[in-house]
């Protein structure tokens, strides 16, 4: 058996491997650090392995594309309800697979640096190893329950690692609000799965695909409620608005953790678990404009937030809600191809500008505002380097990652006849291309900043970034129009259709990029446009985007005055109502108990007593009670 | 005449024989833990003997004894129940004064007494197995030489054990007297109503109830569970117990139509609803663990008596997967209780302060064991709960399932009472609660598998299924 074939077979070593580097540091390695961070690295590079080796497989197995590979066994039955526990492996499962191992790895190894000399190094890695395992669960997952479970594991992972600095009270406070609002999302997935079990009987991924279409004829406003219930998880994992306002917080983790889970991993949770039941977004079209206009309008609405933002990673944190939006909206105009292979593209120059943001936080001790850093790019020419890499690929430059993706979700936006979020995608994009290069001119480019003292990052955090720089240079190079059997042959639904390359398309996108780009010079780099000048003119816009348009605020203001003055009310009616109620009873039981208590007088005489007198009882009242009122007695069935 | 059927019978026989027999020829100054260990072992073999009479399904001897796939797993159910004890006792027994080698010959006598009550199917070898089981555990109830509550245990027991004989075996002859036969299948048959078969099952109830601690019969069991030595009342509220539960699930829903003769399921669902309540409300007040794990062992023969009244093998699967995660909280719990008994002198739940930081594994495993059986998911016995009132609730009755639910809310009171102890409070002094090998063996064993079952209860639900099936 070849080594593809062998972990095609043990996909489910992928996420147990990390979870068994999670077991050993925490059960062993607590005090050594050394020994801590290397097993962590070997258990998550022995996963990337493996899913190398799927991937591997399925290259050889075309068959997979339409058909998963599923290994499952049962793990608990009952009367209408089945549950099991297994692998379920096809292409965008591999894509995800590659992808999570890869950043995970790159994320660890990056960390041995970048969390050098941390108290709680060793308590940091095992984090990572759990959330590895969490999401790679969830990855191969084969029914929504199952996915469920580890979709709230890798919640409360990202809790423990965005509140990983648990001393500050901004983290902690971001911790709470990325779990709160998140559990607002998985309520309404938890609900969505209890009506979908309800109506088909099942969660298996197989078994709905087979059973949903049918369904759909008979009843589509029920499907339609279902999947508008399932997209709330989503909604809220995966950082959509409204409930997008926990992502920028949960900057407070280490940048690490951004990079992981904020880029590459947990947030694309919700992207992909859109993606496993593309086969119910797509019988039922009202469910699937949402997933589109709310994708759609999440883009632009992020990407107008991050135009003014001034902490270097909150401008990534806002324009990867943005781009997470472009997935969705890639998802709801019908294109599963298109929205994965933004995925991957994106996990590659996310994370690697993620990585390289921590890099220069950590080279200037945390100053966070980016026009306090100031040309960084002589001291840190290879971490300016990645970034503009970075950047050129989020902006969709030709030939990097980034370009590719996001042109087969405009492709795919038009050619779905989605005009109006077409227009607004491409305007997103100028946005993108404008935001993400007026960070890197004005922390990179420009008079270096006399009060900081910058040193480049080691090859520990040097190293994985080369490797993500790589994949974001080439990475989108799988999915060109000119590949044959590109990505788009091997991750689709339904029947594979070359895309023609569209040069109206192709070359829109390039000349907003670009135009973008040429903007924020004007601005930040040459200076010809006064940016002063220019935020008083648009005055009242500016103080819109900066003041992320309020969202917080409303939140904030619903919280205090909704929700505390019902809780108050509540509060009230739990003291005096609730609990004199529960009290009560409580009290009449107690009493009940002490008086029984004494019938037991530890006398024996009295124990044959009763013993003696109770058969006596019995029998005279099986004599007087007879078979009807035994009937009454019994509810009525037998 | 197939002998192969009493396999596991004639090795737990041999066991115990054995046992006696090295007893009088091991050195007299050799300590007995040894014994405990060949104990533990010799019955692991018969544990992994009975494996192979799955699937046979055959009587014997006239139909006086049957191997079906439901004794089978009820005889796995013992033999766990005394493997654990037994290792949980190995450090104990140095405590005993005289005669340790034979204890463990003892437990093994007792279990042989179980194995043959799952196997009868007529009345007179139900009557000698449960014979040599209740005796023996007169002996060992009152083990405890020089302690005053052992013995008073072990007489209570004695004289309160014999008036429930009596009353079992008047029944068993007033049935014999009806129908001229004791095998189970033909009294069937032959059984219709009549005045005194209403005494007869109101006796047999009375005399099964008796074992399994079924309210009203239930008073001996909280004074004798904590005279006797904790390791026994451990053995006796686990596996003897559930060799009560064997035959009596036998005898009533195999031995005794319930069209054109007694309802008789009247009574069970009756007393099944009064033991349910009495059990939790009066474990409420209990300070000694021992006597609240008295009082919550009443309550549990509550739910599983009620798993009889769906009349069927879901029921029964119930009953026989609860009884075997019955057997495990349990032991783990009272091995708890007795280390911590060994070490602070004390069975006062109040003495139990600051365990948590004294032993957390201790506390942690008594923790999980209560909760599991209060009934909270994911553990074990919740599952076990949910198995019982489902098959009961599918035949249309709801009301034990309700009465099940709310006494399970009241019973989480008086187990997290203990934990609030364990864990919020500050040990008064700084003794030690050392735990030896064997011990934490059980503890751990108990532990992972109150978890692993509740969250994976597939494997062990299936056969309880199969066992279940062979008896319909």
């Amino acid at each position: 058996m070849s080594f593809a074939q062998f972990s095609l077979n043990n996909a489910w070593l992928i996420p147990m491997l990390p979870f068994i580097g999670f077991l050993l540091i925490v059960t062993f390695f607590k005090r050594m650090e050394k020994t801590a961070s290397t097993t962590a690295i070997i258990f998550s590079a022995m996963s990337l392995a493996l899913a190398l080796g799927v991937v591997a497989a399925i290259a050889q197995r075309p068959e997979l594309i339409e058909e998963p590979f599923v290994r499952s066994f049962r793990w608990f039955s009952m009367p209408g309800l089945e549950i099991s526990m297994g692998m379920m492996v096809d292409t965008v499962a591999a894509v995800m697979l590659f992808v999570v191992t890869l950043v995970a790895t790159m994320v660890m190894i990056y960390s041995t640096g970048y969390m050098h000399g941390d108290p709680g190094y060793t308590r940091f890695f095992a984090y990572l190893c759990l959330f590895a395992s969490s999401m790679l669960g969830l990855v191969i997952a084969t029914n929504l329950l199952q996915m469920f479970v580890f979709w709230e594991l890798v919640g409360l992972c990202s809790y423990l690692l965005i509140g990983y600095y648990y001393f500050k009270d901004s983290a902690r406070e971001a911790a709470k609000k990325a779990f709160m609002t998140t559990r607002i999302g998985d309520f309404g997935l938890l609900l969505g799965i209890v009506v979908l079990q309800l109506n088909l009987g099942t969660l298996e991924f197989t078994e709905l695909a087979e059973k949903l279409p049918a369904f759909a004829a008979a009843k589509p406003a029920l499907l339609t409620l279902i999947g508008t219930l399932i997209f709330i998880g989503p909604i809220g994992k995966s950082g959509q608005f409204p409930l997008h306002v926990w992502l920028p917080d949960a900057m407070e983790g280490p940048s690490p953790v951004s990079a992981l889970i904020h880029a590459a991993t947990m947030v694309v949770a919700g992207v992909y678990l859109v993606a496993r039941l593309f086969t119910l977004f797509h019988v039922s079209p009202e469910a699937q404009h949402l997933v589109a206009y709310i994708g759609g309008f999440t883009a632009f609405f992020a990407a107008s937030i991050a135009l003014t933002q001034r902490e270097m990673k909150r401008i990534l944190a806002y324009s990867t809600v943005s781009q997470l939006g472009y997935m969705m909206m890639a998802l709801g105009v019908g294109s599963l191809t298109a929205s994965m292979f933004h995925l991957m593209t994106h996990a590659f120059f996310k994370a690697l500008m993620f990585l390289a943001a921590g890099s220069a936080l950590h080279a200037l001790h945390g100053t966070a505002d980016i026009f306090e850093m100031g040309g960084l790019r002589k001291k840190m020419p290879w971490t300016a380097a990645f970034m503009v890499i970075g950047m050129l690929a989020i902006a969709g430059i030709p030939p990097f990652a980034g370009f590719w993706s996001k042109d087969e979700i405009l492709l795919m936006t038009k050619l779905h006849g989605f005009t109006d979020l077409y227009i607004l995608a491409s305007l997103t994009a100028f946005m993108t291309a404008f935001y993400m290069s007026r960070m890197v001119f004005v922390a990179f480019f420009g008079p270096e900043n006399p009060k900081n003292h910058p040193h480049e990052s080691p090859a520990s955090m040097l190293f994985p970034m080369s490797v993500l720089a790589v994949l974001a240079v080439v990475g989108g190079l799988v999915g060109t129009p000119w590949t044959e059997h590109g990505f788009g042959y091997w991750v689709r639904f339904g029947e594979y259709h070359h895309p023609e390359a569209d040069w109206t398309v192709m070359g829109g996108s390039v000349v907003l990029a670009v135009a973008g780009i040429a903007l924020a010079w004007a601005i930040y780099g040459a200076k010809v446009i006064d940016a002063e000048k220019l935020k008083q003119r648009t005055g009242f816009l500016h103080t819109l985007s900066f003041r992320k348009f309020f969202i917080d605020e409303i939140y904030q203001w619903f919280n205090e005055k909704i929700v505390t003055g019902a809780g108050k009310m509540l509060y009230w009616v739990d003291l005096h109502i609730v609990d004199g109620l529960i009290d009560g009873m409580a009290y009449i039981t107690g009493k009940f108990g002490e008086q029984l208590r004494l019938t037991q007088t530890g006398q024996l005489q009295h124990y044959a007593l009763v013993l003696v007198g109770a058969i006596v009882l019995l029998v005279l009242l099986m004599g007087i009670v007879g078979a009807d009122s035994a009937m009454a007695l019994m509810g009525g069935g037998r | 005449m197939n002998f192969s059927l009493l396999s596991s019978e004639m090795l737990a026989a041999g066991l115990g024989t054995g046992l006696l027999i090295l007893g009088l020829i091991a050195p007299k100054t050799e300590n007995r833990r040894g014994f405990g260990y060949i104990t533990a072992f010799g019955l692991l073999a018969v544990l992994v003997a009975t494996f192979f009479q799955y699937g046979i399904n055959q009587s014997t001897f006239h139909e006086l004894w049957i191997v079906d796939d439901y004794s089978v797993f009820m005889k796995q159910v013992f033999i766990v129940a005394a493997i654990l004890v037994v290792l949980s006792a190995v450090d104990f027994v140095e405590t005993l004064p005289r005669f340790r080698g034979e204890f463990f010959a003892l437990i093994v006598y007792a279990l042989l007494g179980m194995m043959v009550m799952a196997s009868a199917n007529d009345l007179i070898t139900i009557y000698v197995g449960l014979e040599l089981m209740t005796i023996t555990f007169f002996v060992l109830v009152a083990y405890q030489l020089g302690d005053g509550r052992s013995s008073e245990a072990g007489i209570k027991y004695l004289i309160l054990g014999s008036v429930s004989s009596a009353v079992l075996l008047y029944g068993m002859s007033i049935l014999y007297g009806l129908t001229g036969t004791t095998t189970i299948p033909e009294m069937l048959t032959k059984l219709t109503w009549s005045p005194i078969l209403v005494v007869a099952i109101v006796m047999l109830i009375g005399g099964f109830g008796f074992k399994i601690s079924l309210v009203p019969f239930h008073m001996w069991s909280p004074d004798i569970y904590e005279g006797a030595p904790t390791p026994i009342t451990a053995f006796l509220a686990v596996a003897s117990k559930a060799a009560g539960f064997a035959v009596m699930v036998r005898v009533f829903l195999l031995g005794l139509p319930l069209e054109g003769a007694v309802d008789w399921m009247l009574l069970i669902s009756l007393l099944a609803g009064i033991t349910m309540v009495i059990g939790n409300v009066v474990a409420i007040p209990q300070t000694n663990i021992k006597r609240m794990l008295a009082y919550s062992s009443v309550a549990q023969a509550g739910y599983m008596i009620a798993g009889l009244m769906s009349m069927d093998a879901p029921g029964v699967k119930g009953i026989l997967f609860y009884s075997m995660i019955y057997v495990v909280a349990n032991v783990g719990a009272f091995t708890v209780a007795t280390l911590v008994r060994r070490a602070l002198d004390t069975d006062t739940i109040a003495d139990y302060a600051g365990l948590g930081q004294r032993q957390p594994l201790l506390a942690s495993t008594l923790t999980i064991c209560l909760l599991s059986l209060a009934g909270i998911p994911p553990l074990s016995g919740f599952v076990g709960k949910f198995y019982i009132f489902q098959a009961v609730m599918d035949k249309g009755i709801l009301w034990p399932a309700f009465v099940g639910f709310v006494m399970s809310m009241i019973s989480v009171y008086y187990y997290l009472n203990v934990a609030l102890y364990m864990w919020r409070d500050d040990p008064k002094d700084d003794r030690p609660v050392p735990v030896p090998g064997p011990a934490k063996l059980v503890i751990v064993l108990s532990l992972v598998v109150t978890v692993v079952l509740g969250v994976y209860p597939g494997p062990l639900g299936e056969l309880a299924t199969m066992a279940a099936k062979s008896l319909f």
